[in-house]
């Protein structure tokens, strides 16, 4: 701390303790101790409450006892002479103003003040957005109002992209930044490093959102921008996704607060971006922050506080706006941003990407609508389609970019074409089997340029650009500008050269599509033939060891992981690419159990891997030695004794479960890299698989699932059923439109012929 | 008017400027000198130390002697050679430092008892959670245990350790590994407090143990046996019953006496009594006996480290230094001075004589003679504590003329290494991190130790305040404790104000970060065991090697008198911290003339430091002691592959700019000073 800094953070602490004290006690009055308090979709109840005291905050009257802690961790300011020492005094004050923010935004739930209103806000994804069953059923759009607490689901569905470094850490930016270009920039700069932006606070009543949203960036969970509130209370909405971060992902419990801070300090690379004045709340809530090792950067002149050691590097750091070299804010916010990701340690790689609109992970989300399209491939009234074939070195010129036919100046306003990308690479490490991994990042290549929409995959590819992008020049051979740098970036160790076709002449549309569906047809057979018996390696994915520890995922053909994001040649790509990598072969080695799934080899990896924790492995069943999971996975699996099967429950699905227990509540079960037989996170298109639980009797054990699975995955599962030889089987298995206790749901599956019911005990 | 008979033989009679660097001191010695006053300045100067004897060539173990060997090939008449006799008369002094050390550690750990137990009145027990954090790092239970059967417990372990004689004494758990392991191998580690110091004098007996190195091998064992034993049991025992110490603001000087209040000064080391005169000072009954008798009120202050007990906990200012224990009495203002153990100069109560003053003896094992014996029973520890305040209010009406010297300096005590590690991180976050990260960088050059005694024989307080000084500039972090803090306390180094101008940048930047004063006092002598926790500590923080003697950290005892500081010096060194004492070297010899007088000073350097990592050297030069430490402190930062001390690399933290930000914009409009914020616009 600096004195100054200590004093006016300790004052804010006492204010926001006392401010929290009126407000409970009035809600209490009002409201009575009995009534229900919590944030939206998590199984943490207030997360930093949860976290640092392990109490279990879920009515009103239970403030008390947490706000009276908060009290106890206040200190006096600081004499302005002959002071005592302040710093541990400042860290505990911070965090009392965590402790009482976190107590006030739950109150201002109980009122209906959280979210916070903005009336005409549109979103691009929020709390309410990502649960299709909350958009329409109690009233609840994600427009009109600011985000307030992220929930569970966005956290573990960002969870693979924090692990796995393609999202380096978030920004708590607060305040307003010095005008709406400067606001604009840096959260430019801070989406092209693929950072989270948590925006809150206000300058003099202005907020960084007021100026965002008028100009116009799409603020949501997609373009990695969070609006929590106008005011600085709720920036605790950040700190309270740190804590579950370590709560998700590091297998750690409510009340290790050491712990979780710490977890926090070395693996979550998070930092305040305090922008314009800074009064004394702030001061305190920086104080919070710090003691989860959150360095605090200003754009203003403060005290700065340059020794180590509650962080791992500097604590706070001055950037006064005007000082910072730099032609324009674009320049400045580059320097600022450049600082803080310095101050915080955050190691990033920023593929440069030649083209006119800006470019990041974080735009992946973007929607182009229909009113704000300048052009579509693909979709209703066209057809586009993607393919990339793996050639001869001497049969490609790297870097050659041709457009064959018209590009986008041939378009009407709002209009369409047909289009095919055809990419070709080489490379000496590259194998053909890695064609479909290299096609599959199209999606996200292609979507990291702002302004530009992708969806689907091969010849059901659906691209839109928009009119900003297209006026910013934007035009079709970037998109070979795109597939050319980021291939290179991220593949770089198997892909020596890239040459990109874009072909929009009609004729060589056709033809080249009867090519790619050919390559098509070809890999699904390839991979029907991929089958665990098959292959003599299985892969090893350590991608979430820096989140959760001891937790290790065995990738077969068979069994992808549980985030959904890697399968068997995924990894195999992995490895090519950095063979000391977190995908590492697994010789299987002897078979021990080929029912159950126990190979020497899988079983040995899984005992180091774990750290020991994991003394041996069964691939193919929940109900011995389960895989363990991180916290990222796709779908949660669950014994329902009752039932004789089990339950699959969707991250997206926020419902009750026939197990009395909503996904974010299982998900505290599941995750943390501890084997609970009965229990097993799972990607979703495992369900699909042959190897599906195959041991403990495969799909025809499924008696309950989320009903987004059963939509988004018809064609799947109609396979499967198919496979099961009942083509009703889907039709059998209740959803939670039909069922949500397990009274419910005996009755329901006799009534529909469950085959379950009739199978041998599952236990 | 000047004593005759107290002029030295060579007339080098000093003058109160040459005596003492305090200005408290200076204004009593003088009148001091006005009324014919003889003082242990006087008297220093009136009696040379017996050359022989200073440089430990005398040997005066048997009625064979003494005999003195000051030529080369004189042995003793038992034959006893010049390094058997040094080595001797070292381990003797080390043995009874540590038995001072450690008889107060065994009464300590006697009040826990009785405290639990409930036989001690006034009494009880004031921090429940060390008391928890030590017991269980012993293994006894603390699980759903009321504090008294702990305590119970505890006591019975600490009690233990003075009479055990085989094994390990407990405390040792705590070192780190590797100096354990290095004990170990070394066949150092203590068997049991008494035994170590029985077996030192057993061993020096006439006629017994007669080589060097075997004899300074038991001086370790008989040392560790204080600092991993006697000494931090008094510590641990003393924070529980008496409350862990956090910074408090308090005062330190002669000025801290009062003209219209009944002074009573408490000096000796223990703080079991003061603890109470404390409380009985304190109460209503007590201060109305005060107003009947015409006082303001009672004033209670310390001298020595009975002041430093009482100081870190309570804020009670601290009257001086061992110095300052007849100069207090000088003022004329003091109506009684209660003492305990230790370093209680006889000279008190004749002295006392020409005053009012009351010395009131207390412990049983420490009478004078003509002095006022109040014999301490904690049993009736409040009861007494009170008629000793009674007894110096009865005296109030005795007082004749005062002078009291207007000098006090406000300061900050209180870093025990419990707080230490709280303001480093606050309470979910503490730990010794952002201190080792301080030293790896570079803002922290290294650490130096500052302790022990004033002494006579060198102007009072300028060693201290000289290498205090000069250390803190060259960015050295400074702890302290003892007659030493409350030096550094009078220059006002004790306060965080002092940081940002008195000290190199990188320290000033941590200072602030912090709000610590730059010199951290850490306790009383017996409280260097707090600096040995956090030598570990900072050790197992990591960073910074494996073990003490790693560390870039030095032990420094520019002042030292006592046998006590002969202790804390081996047991230092042992620890692996490199130390230099001021002054005169008990071993020194003659090597002009005995070439053997020589080999106990070179075992206790080089022999030390290829044992132990460290080395106990004596050194009369303050700067030459600066210029060692940097040294050292350099060398030991280049071993572990840190950076070289750089302080143009620091300095760019803390409040300076804001507040000039602040001052330049103070009064302006709203929009220039929002403005102002976002820093100068540079100019093109």
């Amino acid at each position: 701390m600096s004195r100054y800094i200590a004093t006016r953070a300790i004052r804010g602490a006492n204010a926001l303790v006392g401010e929290a004290e009126v407000m409970l006690e009035r809600a209490l009055v009002e409201k009575g101790p009995d009534t229900p308090i919590a944030f939206p979709n998590t199984a943490y109840y207030l997360p930093v409450i949860f976290g640092m005291m392990g109490k279990e905050v879920e009515h009103l009257g239970e403030l008390s006892e947490i706000l009276d802690h908060a009290r106890s961790l206040l200190h006096p300011t600081p004499s302005q002479e002959h002071w005592t020492p302040y710093l541990g005094e400042t860290l505990d004050s911070g965090m009392a103003t965590l402790i009482a923010a976190e107590a006030i935004e739950a109150i201002r739930y109980v009122y209906g003040l959280q979210p916070e209103s903005k009336p005409g806000f549109e979103s691009a994804g929020g709390t309410s957005f990502t649960s299709p069953d909350m958009n329409g059923g109690d009233g609840q759009s994600p427009n009109g109002h600011l985000n307030g607490a992220i929930d569970d689901i966005q956290l573990r569905s960002w969870g693979i992209q924090l692990v796995d470094g393609r999202m380096p850490g978030f920004a708590a930016i607060v305040g307003c930044a010095k005008s709406n270009e400067a606001a604009v920039q840096i959260v430019r700069e801070l989406q092209r490093r693929n950072i989270l932006c948590f925006l809150s606070g206000n300058v003099n009543g202005r907020s960084i959102i007021d100026q965002l949203d008028e100009e116009g960036v799409e603020l949501g969970y997609d373009t990695y921008t969070v609006p929590f509130g106008t005011d600085t209370i709720s920036a605790i909405y950040a700190l309270g996704f740190a804590t579950r971060s370590a709560l998700t992902f590091g297998g750690l419990k409510g009340g290790q607060a050491r712990e979780i801070l710490n977890y926090n300090k070395d693996r979550v690379f998070a930092f305040v971006l305090a922008l314009g004045e800074v009064d004394d709340l702030k001061y305190a809530a920086a104080a919070g922050a710090i003691n989860f090792g959150f360095p605090v950067i200003a754009d203003t002149v403060i005290p700065q506080i340059l020794p180590t050691g509650v962080t791992t590097y500097e604590h706070v750091v001055s950037m006064p706006w005007n000082e910072i070299a730099g032609a324009n804010d674009s320049e400045k916010a580059e320097q600022l941003v450049q600082k803080c990701i310095e101050v915080r340690g955050v190691k990033i790689q920023v593929a440069d990407v030649p083209v006119p609109v800006p470019y990041g992970s974080a735009f992946e989300g973007e929607v182009v609508r229909k009113a704000d399209m300048r052009a579509e491939f693909g979709g209703r009234d066209s057809r586009c389609f993607e393919y990339l074939k793996m050639v001869k070195l001497d049969e490609v010129t790297d870097g050659k970019i041709e457009v064959v036919g018209p590009d986008l100046s041939a378009i009407e306003d709002q209009g369409s074409m047909d289009m095919g990308i055809l990419i070709e690479v080489a490379g000496r490490q590259m194998e053909p089997d890695f064609e479909p991994v290299l096609e599959r990042q199209i999606h996200y290549f292609v979507n990291g340029a702002s302004g530009i929409q992708h969806i689907g995959q091969r010849d059901i590819t659906w691209i839109r650009v928009s009119n900003k992008a297209a006026a910013a020049g934007f035009d079709l051979e970037d998109f070979g500008k795109i597939l050319h740098a980021r291939l290179h970036s991220d593949f770089g160790a198997i892909v020596d050269k890239v040459q990109v076709t874009i072909v929009t002449d009609p004729d060589q549309v056709e033809a080249r599509l009867e090519e790619a569906r050919a390559a098509y047809d070809f890999r699904n057979t390839r991979l029907a033939d991929l089958t665990d018996d098959a292959v003599d390696e299985f892969y090893s994915c350590t991608l979430c060891q820096s989140f959760a520890p001891n937790h290790v995922c065995v990738v077969s053909p068979e069994r992808l992981g549980l985030c959904g994001a890697y399968n068997w040649l995924d990894c195999k790509a992995s490895f090519s690419i950095n063979p000391t990598g977190p995908n590492q072969p697994i010789k299987v080695g002897r078979v021990i159990d080929p029912v159950r799934g126990y190979w020497e080899g899988t079983n040995d990896y899984a005992k180091a891997g774990s750290h020991g924790v994991v003394e041996e492995l069964a691939m193919y069943s929940i109900m011995e030695n389960p895989m363990t999971a991180c916290g990222c996975f796709e779908c949660i699996m669950m014994l329902i004794p009752e039932a004789n099967g089990v339950m699959i429950v969707s991250r997206e699905d926020t419902s009750m479960t026939p197990a009395g227990m909503t996904f974010s509540t299982l998900a505290g079960m599941a995750g943390g890299g501890i084997q609970t037989p009965g229990v097993m996170g799972v990607g979703k298109y495992y369900l699909i698989s042959p190897k599906f639980i195959s041991s403990d009797g495969g799909f025809k054990r499924v008696v309950w699932m989320s009903s987004n699975l059963k939509d988004s995955m018809s064609e799947e599962l109609k396979v499967v059923a198919e496979r099961a030889g009942d083509t009703q089987l889907i039709d059998r298995i209740a959803d939670e439109r039909s069922v949500t206790t397990v009274e419910e749901l005996l009755p329901w599956l006799e009534e529909n012929n469950h085959p379950a019911l009739t199978m041998d005990s599952i236990l | 008017m000047v004593d005759e008979k107290t002029r030295t033989p060579r007339n080098k009679r000093r003058t109160p400027e040459e005596s003492s660097i305090d200005p408290a001191a200076i204004e009593m010695l003088t009148r001091a000198d006005l009324m014919g006053i003889g003082t242990a300045f006087s008297r220093a100067d009136g009696l040379a130390p017996c050359n022989i004897g200073a440089v430990g060539m005398c040997c005066s173990l048997c009625a064979m002697g003494p005999c003195r060997l000051t030529k080369d090939g004189i042995t003793g008449v038992c034959g006893a050679t010049i390094d058997t006799v040094q080595s001797r008369n070292f381990i003797r002094s080390v043995a009874a430092g540590s038995a001072a050390h450690s008889d107060h550690g065994r009464d300590m750990a006697f009040t826990l008892k009785a405290v639990a137990n409930g036989e001690a009145e006034g009494y009880r027990i004031q921090d429940i959670a060390k008391l928890r954090n030590i017991a269980a790092e012993y293994d006894i239970p603390i699980k759903d245990r009321a504090p008294e059967e702990i305590a119970n417990e505890l006591a019975d372990l600490y009690i233990a350790q003075f009479g055990q004689q085989r094994g390990a004494l407990a405390p040792i758990r705590r070192a780190p590994e590797k100096r354990r392991k290095l004990w170990e191998e070394l066949g150092v580690i203590p068997r049991g407090v008494d035994r170590e110091v029985v077996e030192a004098l057993h061993r020096t007996h006439m006629g017994d143990d007669q080589e060097t190195e075997h004899l300074m091998h038991h001086a370790v064992r008989t040392a560790l046996a204080d600092g991993w034993g006697g000494s931090m049991i008094a510590t641990d025992v003393s924070d529980i019953l008496f409350g862990t110490p956090a910074p408090v603001l308090g005062e330190a000087n002669l000025g801290v006496l009062k003209d219209d209040m009944v002074n009573v000064v408490v000096h000796g080391h223990e703080p079991t009594l003061s603890q109470m005169v404390v409380a009985a000072s304190q109460d209503p009954e007590i201060i109305a006996y005060a107003k009947a008798a015409g006082a303001e009120g009672i004033s209670l202050s310390g001298i020595c480290c009975t002041a430093n007990e009482i100081l870190m906990r309570q804020g009670i200012p601290a009257a001086g230094n061992f110095l300052q224990q007849e100069l207090a009495i000088l003022t004329g203002a003091v109506e009684a001075m209660v003492v305990d153990v230790q370093c209680i100069m006889q000279a008190l109560v004749t002295l006392a004589e020409r005053f009012h003053t009351k010395i009131i003896t207390t412990s049983p094992k420490v009478r004078i003679k003509d002095a006022t014996h109040v014999e301490f029973d904690e049993r009736h520890a409040l009861t007494i504590a009170k008629d000793i305040l009674k007894t110096a209010i009865d005296n109030y009406e005795n007082r004749g003329e005062i002078q009291i010297p207007d000098y006090k300096n406000s300061l900050v005590p209180g870093f025990s290494h419990e707080y230490i590690n709280y303001m480093l991180g606050g309470s979910y976050r503490a730990s010794f991190r952002p201190l080792n990260d301080a030293i790896m960088s570079g803002r922290i050059r290294g650490v130096a130790a500052i302790v022990g005694c004033t002494n006579p024989r060198i102007q009072h307080d300028s060693h201290h305040t000289a290498i205090t000084e000069a250390l803190l500039k060259q960015d050295v972090l400074v702890v302290e404790t003892g007659c030493s803090a409350i030096a550094s306390a009078k220059l006002g180094f004790l306060l965080g104000d002092a940081a940002l101008d008195r000290v190199g940048p990188g320290l000033r930047e941590v200072c602030e970060t912090i709000g610590i004063p730059p010199v951290l006092h850490m306790g009383s002598c017996v409280d260097n065991t707090r600096i040995l926790t956090v030598l570990t500590q900072m050790v197992a923080e990591g960073g910074l090697g494996d073990d003490i003697d790693q560390l870039p950290a030095v032990g420094l005892a520019p002042e030292w008198m006592s046998e006590k500081a002969l202790s804390i010096a081996t047991y230092c060194v042992a620890s692996g911290a490199y130390v230099m004492m001021g002054g005169y070297n008990p071993v020194e010899g003659r090597g002009d003339k005995v070439p053997d007088s020589v080999l106990v000073s070179a075992h206790i350097s080089d022999g030390w430091e290829e044992m132990y990592g460290a080395r106990l050297e004596f050194l009369d030069d303050p700067q030459e002691m600066i210029r060692r430490t940097l040294n050292h402190i350099d060398a030991k930062r280049a071993a572990l592959g840190l950076p070289e001390y750089d302080p143009t690399q620091f300095g760019h933290s803390g409040d300076a700019r804001f507040n000039e930000m602040e001052e330049a914009i103070g009064e302006a409009p709203l929009e220039e000073r929002r403005a102002a914020l976002y820093g100068q616009v540079p100019t093109i």
